[in-house]
């Protein structure tokens, strides 16, 4: 199954938000989708076709990826050109390098510099670039930040602390189909002699979904 | 599979009232925009989603579009844009 129907959201939208809460209810009654998934999992067990802990060790790692591993492909491509290069034009093979495969999807990279800011929604639902970033934050999902980031997306960066000259380019990328973006921010100047480590924790989560730029240096000090 | 489109060519996304696993959302049916490169060919999304082959594979472009285009009272720069995912069958010359 492809990353495309765990990722949608239908029939989600039951009137309140389980993000945040200490204790999440459970979904009454249950959706048919969810009902279906059981019957197929029970039957695939019983059948002796995958076990219980596979499926426990598949979802284990699934969940275990994060923002780390877009944060070391971007240093990469910081540090790399020629890797940086081989990134934007054809990252199946620069994603190789990190042991990654999007398929079916392919991944999109696109560049920050002094003249243009870019930012990934995914409108339709939420599609994100899971095998590198992991699971979406819990507004990347939510309908307003899907409305908003293609009709006002500046107003959207300024409200997540993000103010950007009016002379400075806006590109929104709405990952509807078959791509997913993961956005390379610019190297702050002054980290010419930093290691590779040290710049890996520059690189954050929302700086790669381009909500924000990467972290201020002196946020990493002491 | 041959490209209709190549990289600058402008096009209208058509505007169709389509039920269904639809990929092109509402804010770009009948909006012109540049195509910014070839995707590549993929699965038909309309009928993959209902369990079928999604064959013949759709041919896939990212359309750039003027965000004034889309939001004739967008408060951005003018040079801001839209980049989105359109599949050959949804889209004509402009």
């Amino acid at each position: 199954m492809s990353e495309h129907h765990h990722d949608h959201e239908h029939g989600h939208d039951h009137g309140h938000d389980h993000d945040g809460k200490p204790i999440q209810e459970d979904a009454l009654p249950s959706l048919e989708a969810q009902i279906l998934e059981t019957s197929v999992r029970e039957l695939l067990i019983e059948k002796g076709i995958v076990s219980a802990e596979d499926i426990r060790r598949a979802i284990e790692a699934m969940d275990s990826r994060g923002e780390s591993l877009g944060a070391k492909i971007v240093v990469r491509a910081w540090t790399d050109p020629a890797f940086k290069e081989k990134l934007l034009t054809s990252s199946d093979d620069a994603l190789r390098e990190f042991g990654i495969n999007m398929s079916p999807m392919e991944l999109c990279v696109v560049e920050n510099s002094d003249d243009v800011h870019n930012m990934v929604v995914c409108t339709l639902c939420s599609c994100y670039p899971r095998p590198i970033l992991g699971i979406p934050p819990a507004w990347y999902k939510r309908r307003d930040y899907r409305a908003r980031a293609v009709r006002e997306p500046r107003a959207v960066l300024q409200e997540f602390g993000t103010v950007l000259p009016d002379n400075k380019q806006v590109r929104v990328h709405d990952s509807n189909a078959d791509l997913r973006y993961l956005v390379l921010p610019q190297r702050p100047a002054g980290t010419e002699d930093w290691t590779t480590s040290q710049l890996e924790k520059l690189v954050t989560r929302d700086s790669m979904i381009g909500v924000s730029d990467v972290r201020r240096l002196d946020e990493l000090v002491g | 599979m041959e490209s209709r489109y190549k990289p600058g060519d402008k096009v209208r996304i058509l505007q169709r009232n389509q039920p269904g696993h639809v990929r092109t959302p509402i804010y770009v049916r009948g909006k012109t925009g540049v195509i910014e490169r070839i995707v590549g060919s993929f699965p038909n999304p309309e009928t993959l989603a209902y369990g079928h082959s999604g064959l013949p594979y759709k041919m896939l472009y990212r359309v750039n579009f003027k965000q004034g285009e889309l939001w004739p009272d967008y408060e951005g720069a003018p040079e801001d844009t839209l980049e989105i995912e359109i599949y050959e069958h949804w889209m004509a010359p402009a």
